[in-house]
């Protein structure tokens, strides 16, 4: 029998049975929707970590103090104070990995401009922080070596300071602010960033030179962290490695003793965060999955049904000619059919889901193509995979049987 | 000599039900020529319908050997068994067994369907020519619950001759029919015979269809015991002519 009038002859055979069928396809529906949502849902929450940070550079290099006294109360890794400008010096002159190093001393203060306040932080800075970070300016210029040299008291404020604390189309540049009564010279204006990956707002920020928040801020000379940047993104462990040991011989370590600093290069971090948002993806897929499954196991269950139901037809199929493969790929394609249907069905709801799930709630949601088409090779094989053991008994009925059967 | 159709040789047919071995057969033989109007009679339990069974390649003998238009079925496997029934012969059931929600052309064209040499077109055109050799022109889209009983079995002999067999194989085709209807069947059988040259082998219990036929096979206890040509054959039309009669006088 040819492969066209089976598919006729099966489609037929499920119009004839409409609420059946679209309640048997259901179950299908469902799997394949859920699946291609969550996954879609998945993979756009692992795209936009990963975008955000290799916004902040994918070559970035953190280095941080870190705790480790034995037995001893551990502390903050930001209050340790482990890390000074000889770190940095020692950086620049022996890494070969680096293309950028900038210490940064931080501090929590209160910008204050004529009556308006807002509470944020200082960030004293070398100029190659731009570089570092990816920031840009908008407006302004970037101080430079003289004003780190001279701890000048200039700096750049980010968007949303200047919201804050200037009024709406005011010039912040060669505008004077205060910073903990310390009077800045705005020089610079920096493009908005927008919110990070962890909802932190990257322009709620006032940058300095680091001298001079050492010097007329924190009034000490350790910084909380350093950050640099690695040739590319290649050398980046590398670059790691070779911070450790430049550190280590810098803080005077011996051998036995552990690093008080720690190095994170921004790969590992993304790193993490992919196989954390991975495994969710991973987990949430599966329960899809098992709701296909579900779904198979229905298809089977109506599968049985409608052989039993349809033994005469069979038998007289038989007598007349049919043989058992006919009979076999009579219903393994009502099964196929079922299931490649439902998962037409489930992908057009799967991706209206999705589409519905990015406006309304705002989520991150990328819809891959692979995603749809596993689902779908799934579906084809679930109809297969259940729909292969009741066909296999239609084919294998007994025709004399098959034609007495009331 | 006309061509030998059908050979039975010493045709044995066993079934072991638990423990016992039942002998539906025990030896049938027979012949049958081309262009015969067979009918095989018997009351139950006499072997007709296993006999049927072989014959209409659905089931195969435990011994003995029956020979379909020069093939000996004993060697054909499952799916060759299907072939031939596809090929060979035009079943004709007592129930009519046609496809519900269906149209009659569509359950003539069924076996067709089975037969990768014929392409839709001339399915069709064979499906629609069959119809109409039993008088049903005017009944192609209709579904079998719109059809009477007479109709309904003639959709099925349609069915029966569409793929053109050597022989036609009736399982008590009247038996759910009225006088007046089986007289209407018959006589359309009479035809093939007579007029298509169709071999017809026709299972019954009723001795008055019997008297149609050419030659009638008698069964008992798994063993033919009369094997009689019927000299007087007679003629379904008129039989049916002189029923319409009778009835018409009565109203």
């Amino acid at each position: 029998m040819k492969i066209l009038s089976l598919i006729k002859l099966s489609l037929r055979a499920l119009l004839r049975n409409k609420l059946r069928a679209f309640l048997t396809m259901l179950g299908i529906i469902i799997g394949v929707a859920a699946v291609i949502t969550m996954m879609s849902i998945g993979k756009g929450s692992q795209q936009s970590i990963e975008n955000s940070l290799s916004n902040m550079g994918s070559n970035l290099i953190t280095i941080v103090p870190y705790n480790n006294v034995p037995g001893g109360v551990r502390v903050q890794g930001s209050s340790v104070q482990s890390l000074t400008i000889e770190d940095v010096s020692a950086l620049e002159r022996q890494s070969t990995h680096l293309s950028a190093i900038s210490p940064i001393a931080q501090s929590n203060g209160q910008v204050i401009k004529g009556s308006l306040n807002w509470p944020t932080s200082i960030q004293g800075v070398a100029p190659e922080v731009l570089e570092i970070k990816k920031l840009s300016l908008k407006d302004g210029i970037m101080f430079g070596e003289d004003e780190v040299r001279s701890s000048a008291k200039v700096c750049l404020l980010g968007q949303t300071v200047i919201d804050n604390v200037f009024e709406p189309g005011e010039n912040p540049i060669g505008q004077t602010i205060r910073f903990n009564k310390i009077p800045f010279l705005v020089v610079g204006v920096l493009s908005p960033k927008g919110q990070n990956t962890f909802g932190q707002d990257q322009d709620d920020i006032v940058i300095a030179p680091y001298t001079t928040v050492q010097n007329r801020i924190t009034a000490n000379r350790y910084f909380q962290s350093i950050v640099a940047s690695a040739n590319n993104e290649a050398e980046s462990n590398p670059a790691s490695d070779e911070i450790l040991e430049i550190l280590r011989q810098s803080h005077r370590l011996r051998r036995n003793q552990d690093n008080d600093f720690s190095v994170r290069t921004q790969a590992e971090l993304i790193n993490t965060l992919n196989s954390t948002s991975g495994m969710l993806t991973t987990l949430l897929t599966v329960i899809a999955g098992i709701s296909l499954l579900i779904g198979g196991i229905g298809i089977m269950n109506i599968m049985y049904v409608s052989v039993t139901e349809r033994t005469k037809e069979i038998g007289l199929r038989m007598s007349i000619g049919a043989r058992g493969i006919d009979i076999l790929m009579q219903f393994l394609i009502e099964a196929v059919m079922i299931s490649v249907v439902g998962g037409i069905i489930g992908v057009v709801v799967g991706v209206s889901a999705t589409m519905i799930v990015a406006h309304t709630l705002g989520w991150p949601t990328l819809i891959s193509q692979a995603s749809i088409l596993i689902s779908f090779f799934v579906c084809a094989l679930t109809g297969v995979f259940f729909g292969y053991y009741p066909a296999q008994k239609a084919a294998m009925l007994d025709p004399i049987e098959a034609l007495r059967y009331e | 000599m006309s061509k030998k159709i059908l050979e039975l040789k010493d045709l044995k047919r066993e079934f072991i039900v638990g423990s016992e071995t039942v002998r539906a057969l025990r030896g049938v033989s027979f012949d049958v020529e081309e262009g015969e109007f067979l009918t095989i009679m018997g009351s139950s339990g006499s072997g007709k319908t296993t006999l049927l069974n072989i014959l209409g390649c659905l089931d195969k003998p435990s011994g003995g050997n029956y020979i379909l238009d020069g093939t000996d079925v004993k060697n054909l496997d499952r799916d060759e068994l299907a072939r031939f029934r596809n090929h060979k012969i035009g079943f004709i059931f007592q129930s009519y067994n046609l496809l519900s929600r269906t149209s009659a052309l569509e359950n003539v064209e069924l076996p067709l369907l089975y037969n990768p040499a014929v392409s839709s077109s001339e399915r069709r055109e064979r499906a629609m020519h069959a119809l109409d050799s039993v008088k049903l022109a005017e009944r192609y889209d209709h579904m079998p619950n719109q059809l009477s009983g007479g109709q309904q079995q003639r959709v099925a002999i349609a069915r029966a001759l569409v793929n053109e067999p050597v022989m036609i194989l009736a399982d008590e085709a009247t038996g759910n029919l009225d006088t007046r209807t089986s007289y209407e069947i018959m006589s359309l059988m009479q035809d093939l015979n007579i007029k298509q040259k169709k071999t017809i082998v026709f299972v019954t219990h009723e001795p008055d269809i019997a008297t149609f036929s050419s030659r009638t096979v008698t069964l008992r206890d798994g063993m033919v015991i009369k094997d009689i040509k019927n000299e007087n054959v007679k003629n379904a039309a008129e039989a049916l002519a002189s029923v319409s009669k009778t009835e018409d006088d009565k109203s």
